[in-house]
């Protein structure tokens, strides 16, 4: 279908994408690298949208340190993770997870914070953004925000983000000595959106699981990160099944993904040297 | 004079090698001609309301709305339309019993599938079109509807068209021999049941039309992605009250068709009926999401089958219940009825028997129409065929290339006709099967299975024999009334500087048509085949023809061209013989010259022919035929298919913990009879093969109980993609058909035919030590897991 | 509709080399921009849901999606097509090895598919035939089977590497 939208406008700073979601009246999308949005309005899924492109705010670009802290912009890149320095440093899981999104001609366009606010709970940064125990960042008409990441995703495709707000970057501890961060997932072809999925951070011994594709949201797998912290792999996946509630589709069962996921946890298990 | 295939050194012999096409740098370049590439003037866009319900009584339209709205011209609906257009009914006389209702451009009373055009809605811009589309309101009256095969026929089943008084759209038993007697009697029975999933073509251009009529010259001239323009030609004509002298058909270049582009599409009949109303261009390009419910879809098979064997691993018989659901109408004009048809012919095709049952029952259900889909029939047929004898293998003992070997149809037992009924010319199992076990190593390979497996490593070995029917004569068709050509024509014409031009009722959908006409019209005439320009998809110009589809352009197209090409030889050579007082079988034409056939002495340049025949005729003598242009049509007599065979291999991996199958390698050796171009019927073999890995694996329109279809994007619907798919390793056997003197026959469907069934076999022989089989495709993990009884809920 | 927000947009860019002013709806993609006011139709619709790959073209030295990118979008930037790559005779090498290996077949996807291939042969030198597969997934190909395809490209990697014999691999398994 051709797109069908209510308006367009080009924000030249934060500032002025907040005024112009306030002048779109609850009518406004943000419009950053475009790759989930524009894909939406190609599906007819969403028509009369005011578009706000952010995609020139030069704030919105870059990965910066911040004391203990990694900022990432929001218009930070798929391409851009996986080659920033700062983010292989300190944040490698996002570096190991962007090459998982889509294929290279979306990584050129499509942004975290884009991502981010989309919250498909297929996706892998939001689940990633859990693990990482990362902050998000939103600026509205109200002043600036931090929200934590397991805190951010509130469901379906619905975060906490108010109507006048716009995500504009997202923070994560910078990972300590000896920090491992791991990912994996099962999809039925490159490229493809996870059936299921686990991004794992071990930090001092400790365990953070965000698991995607696996709820209606990205989920902080509490009861297998407490299992996977006493060396119990097999209390971990038992744990594990609790903590997710997939969902069924044409793809695969919930049942199916449930077991996909536990299969994953013990290969990351053993990436990680668990003891079995 | 004959060809002597057999020595390649003979003069201009083009046909045998590996020549570049000569379009294919024009569509590198972005050069290529589409059809939505193409602009007139005052052309206008059209956008359908399709039916949101599987079925529903269709109330009140009202389109107001739509009409109102800037850049909206004319709203259309099925009583406007049915108005100019006569509706249609999917039947072949010789299909008894055949039932299917008639059918509108537009739903008039009821919508019977979604995606079912309703109203049609033109614009200026295909976004105008699809924004009026949007404000045109219907009254639909939800119906129950019918989705499941198997219990379409039942009492309590609601009658989707109750003028038809069932469900049933054909049936059809195809039996030889004593089948009950054999089975209560056999050493060995084995049964398994069978489903291939429904799915569809994906061509990666989408249906498009672009129709102008001209009330002036009182012409359609219909521009259509599309295999078959001599037969859309003959249908707009009767459907749309228009002599069918002034329907023109274009089929310029085609993104992809596979047989989806072969059918008489109601969003298309409705385009053309709409510019003839409007008497202007109208363009109608499907998107993709209404390309998933608007296409044909094809393969929605449920079958039962057992074979029976003596001790010896000696198959004695099949059996085989087959049922197909085709959606709520008949496909114009081919039926839907062929596919489970062939399925009725092509069970147990490669192998030696006496007893034979087979029965499909095609029944209706309001989802798409279903339809023929490249390889026809063949990939359900032989999933169930190889599934069968590889289940047995297994259970006796046998190696799986030992039970072929003892059951294949010896190659030197040809004519013969099979226990279904087919008549074969002459097959090359046992040889393709030798050359497969060395092409594949395939005592290494077993050695490498058998070491990983110790190591935890599940890998397969599948094999699948096949047989795939090409070069279809009019007992496909034409006996039963369609208006569709088994027949095809060739028209070659020699210009002044010598170079040729070749026009061809055969259609170039990316195959390599133009190329391969090419090399055999040069090899007739003697010309390199640089010298030769095709002229393909046009009614207007090429002779009447049947187009391409069942693997016929080749053997049929090619039989034409190469006569053809010989008259117009013939013709120059007697030009030139009167030239230089010489006998003209005494000369040759090789890479464009006349020369002295025994020396090879050149002797005038065709060029100079050209240029005494077309400039001065006048120095001729008065009587000497000069007719450098000549047309012949070719049709096969003797068979009323040419058959080929093959046989393929894959080897897998599969991760039992996550069901995911991964695709090692794939082999393939087919004897296509007279190879025309090694490298295109390579890469025919290899997209084909890839194409039927989707079926094994991926593909598949998933609906449910109401009828609504879950998948249709493809983010949703998977399509095989470069990272999953393998390399393949393609061979081939050469037994050309003695219908013509070009002796060869179809090669575009083999790869679909027999892929699925390798993949599956391969799949059972990776996870037979622990028990369990997948028969149900596409095998996804979750089917592979549920069938390892990992997962059980 | 407010002052701020536009349903037409007036755009400035480079195409295939030369500067275009036009006016466009607001919503239009970069595909539909470039074959219907621009007339390049070399780029193909194919899904307009960013997965099939057949509108993949050069922006601003970049792989995109041209169904994915509105045209509002490209102020100022510098967009290559099919067209203007086969102009330019910057993927000559990668055309030819295309028709030689009959990488392609209805040539729907081949625009996009070179693109990609561009991409993929600047950025990783001589990739392996799996990294060729996995980075060309995005690239659908109901024709060939994708085995060609890979062969042209791994072809011309070496090619460009400097490696004189490519590796004997093609269709002529026979």
């Amino acid at each position: 279908m051709k797109a069908s939208i209510g308006g367009y406008a080009q924000a030249e700073t934060v500032a002025h994408a907040i005024a112009l979601l306030g002048e779109a009246g609850g009518e406004g999308r943000i419009l950053a690298g475009g790759q989930s949005l524009v894909a939406a309005l190609n599906l007819g899924t969403s028509e009369g949208d005011m578009l706000i492109d952010i995609a020139g705010i030069a704030a919105l670009r870059g990965v910066k340190l911040d004391g203990d802290r990694l900022v990432i912009g929001a218009l930070t890149r798929h391409c851009d993770l996986v080659r920033d320095p700062l983010v292989g440093e300190h944040a490698p899981l996002f570096a190991k997870a962007a090459p998982l999104v889509a294929h290279d001609a979306i990584r050129n366009r499509g942004t975290i914070g884009g991502s981010l606010a989309y919250a498909d709970p297929a996706a892998e940064y939001p689940a990633c953004a859990i693990a990482l125990d990362a902050a998000i960042i939103l600026e509205g008409p109200d002043g600036t925000r931090e929200i934590p990441a397991r805190d951010f995703f509130t469901g379906l495709f619905e975060t906490a983000r108010a109507e006048g707000e716009i995500l504009t970057a997202i923070t994560v501890p910078k990972a300590q000595d000896g920090e491992r961060h791991v990912i994996r997932e099962g999809t039925r072809r490159a490229g493809d959106y996870a059936l299921a999925g686990l991004a794992v951070v071990m930090r001092d011994g400790r365990h953070r699981i965000g698991a995607f594709g696996l709820g209606d949201r990205p989920l902080l797998c509490q009861g297998a990160m407490a299992a996977l912290d006493q060396g119990d792999v097999d209390g971990a996946v038992t744990a594990l099944a609790q903590d997710v509630d997939p969902p069924s589709d044409a793809q695969a069962s919930a049942s199916y993904r449930r077991h996909l996921a536990g299969v994953l946890l013990r290969r990351i298990a053993a990436d990680l040297g668990v003891a079995p | 004079m004959t060809i002597r295939f057999d020595d390649p050194n003979r003069p201009n012999s083009y046909i045998g090698r590996t020549v570049p096409r000569p379009n294919a740098g024009r569509l590198v370049a972005g050069r290529g001609r589409y059809v939505d590439d193409i602009t007139l003037p005052r052309m206008v866009h059209v956008a359908f309301v399709r039916s949101p319900h599987a079925h529903a009584r269709i109330g009140a339209i009202e389109t107001g709305g739509a009409e109102a709205l800037k850049g909206v011209l004319r709203v259309f609906t099925g009583r406007d339309l049915a108005e100019v257009c006569t509706p249609w009914e999917g039947k072949l006389l010789h299909l008894e019993g055949m039932k299917t209702p008639p059918q509108h451009p537009l739903a008039l009373d009821r919508a019977c599938w979604v995606g079912e055009p309703v109203v049609a809605v033109v614009g200026r811009t295909r976004a105008d079109a699809e924004a009026g589309a949007a404000l045109v309101e219907i009254d639909f009256g939800p119906l129950p509807a019918v989705t499941d095969i198997r219990t379409a026929l039942d009492a309590d089943t609601p009658v989707l068209h109750e003028a038809l008084g069932d469900n049933l759209c054909f049936r059809k038993a195809n039996e030889k021999g004593e089948v009950d007697r054999i089975f209560a009697e056999a050493h060995k029975v084995v049964e398994a049941s069978f489903k291939t999933a429904r799915h569809t073509g994906v061509t990666l251009e989408p249906r498009v039309i672009l129709v102008d009529w001209n009330s002036g010259d009182g012409e359609m001239t219909a521009h259509v992605s599309n295999q078959a323009p001599h037969m859309l030609q003959v249908l707009l004509a009767g459907h749309l009250d228009i002599p069918e002298s002034r329907v023109r058909v274009v089929c310029g270049d085609v993104g992809g068709s596979f047989g989806l582009k072969v059918h008489v599409y109601p969003d298309e009949v409705a385009t053309a009926a709409i510019a003839k109303i409007m008497e202007r261009p109208v363009k109608f390009t499907s998107d993709r999401m209404e390309a998933f419910i608007s296409d044909i879809h094809a393969r929605d098979h449920e079958a039962t089958g057992r074979v029976a064997l003596d001790e010896t691993g000696k198959i004695l018989g099949f059996d085989v219940d087959d049922w197909t659901g085709i959606g709520p109408y008949s496909i114009y004009p081919r039926t839907s009825a062929v596919e489970g048809l062939q399925v009725t012919n092509l069970i147990g095709g490669p192998y030696a028997f006496d007893h034979y049952r087979c029965r499909t029952s095609v029944v209706f259900q309001n989802k798409g129409i279903c339809a023929q889909y490249r390889a026809v029939g063949h990939p359900v047929a032989v999933a169930i065929t190889e599934g069968l004898v590889d289940k047995a293998a297994a259970e006796m003992g046998f190696d799986p290339i030992e039970i072929r070997r003892r059951n294949l149809v010896a190659d030197d037992a040809y004519p013969l006709t099979t226990a279904a009924g087919l008549k074969l010319e002459g097959l090359s199992h046992h040889k393709s099967l030798d050359a497969l076990v060395e092409a594949m190593d395939y005592a290494a390979l077993r050695a490498e299975q058998k070491a990983l497996r110790e190591k935890g490593i599940h890998r397969g070995i599948g094999i699948a024999s096949f047989i795939e029917l090409t070069n279809p004569s009019p007992f496909m068709y034409g006996i039963g009334g369609a208006r569709i050509s088994a027949q095809d024509g060739c028209t070659v014409r020699m210009d002044p500087d010598g170079s040729v031009v070749a026009l061809t009722g055969i259609t170039e959908q990316g195959q390599g048509t133009e190329a391969i006409m090419a090399q055999i019209v040069a090899e007739a005439v003697g010309v390199s085949p640089q010298m030769v320009r095709i002229v393909t998809g046009d009614t207007r110009v090429t002779p009447f023809g049947g187009g391409t589809w069942a693997s016929r352009g080749a053997g049929i197209g090619g039989e034409a061209a190469l006569q053809a090409g010989r008259a117009v030889r013939g013709q120059a050579l007697e030009v030139a013989a009167s030239l230089l007082q010489a006998k003209a079988g005494d000369l040759d034409i090789r890479d464009g010259i006349i020369v002295d056939a025994d020396t090879g002495e050149e002797r005038l340049a065709l060029s100079e022919v050209g240029r005494i025949v077309y400039f001065r005729g006048d120095t001729l003598p008065k009587g000497l035929p000069r007719e450098l242009m000549q047309t012949r049509h070719f049709i096969t007599s003797n068979y009323p298919y040419a058959f080929t065979n093959g046989v393929q291999a894959s080897y897998v991996e599969v991760d039992t913990e996550t069901g995911f199958v991964t695709l090692l390698k794939h082999w393939c050796v087919e004897d296509c009879g007279r190879i025309i171009n090694p490298l295109l019927v390579d890469e025919q073999i290899r997209g084909g093969i890839v194409q039927g890995i989707g079926a094994a694996l991926f593909e598949e329109t998933c609906y449910d109980e109401e009828g609504q279809l879950l998948n249709g994007t493809m983010a949703d619907y998977l399509v095989p993609m470069s990272g999953e798919m393998p390399d393949m390793i393609i061979r081939h056997v050469e037994t050309p058909t003695e219908e013509s003197e070009l002796g060869a026959k179809g090669a575009g469907e083999a790869g679909t035919a027999g892929a699925p069934a390798a993949v599956m076999n391969a799949i059972n022989d990776a996870i037979r030590p622990l028990g369990g089989a997948v028969t149900h495709m596409p095998f996804t993990p979750e089917r592979i897991l549920r069938a390892l009884g990992t997962i059980t809920d | 509709m407010t002052q701020s927000f536009r349903d037409r947009i007036d755009l400035e860019m480079t195409v295939n080399g030369e500067e275009v002013e036009l006016t466009v709806p607001a919503g239009r993609h970069l595909i539909d921009v470039l074959r219907l006011d621009l007339g390049l139709t070399g780029s193909h619709v194919g899904c307009e849901h960013g997965v099939c790959g057949a509108c993949t073209l050069i922006v601003d030295g970049s792989a995109v999606r041209g169904c994915l990118t509105l045209a509002a979008q490209l102020q100022g930037c510098e967009v290559w097509t099919i067209e203007g790559l086969t102009e330019g005779g910057v993927i000559g090498d990668l055309q030819k090895a295309f028709v030689e290996r009959n990488a392609l077949q209805c040539g729907y996807c081949t625009p996009g598919m070179l693109a990609s291939a561009k991409a993929l042969i600047e950025a990783d030198g001589v990739p392996s035939r799996e990294t060729i597969r996995e980075h060309m997934s995005g690239n659908y190909c109901r024709c060939t089977g994708y085995e060609a395809i890979v062969d042209a490209i791994e072809t011309v990697a070496r090619q460009r590497a400097g490696e004189t014999e490519p590796q004997a691999r093609s269709g002529a398994t026979s």
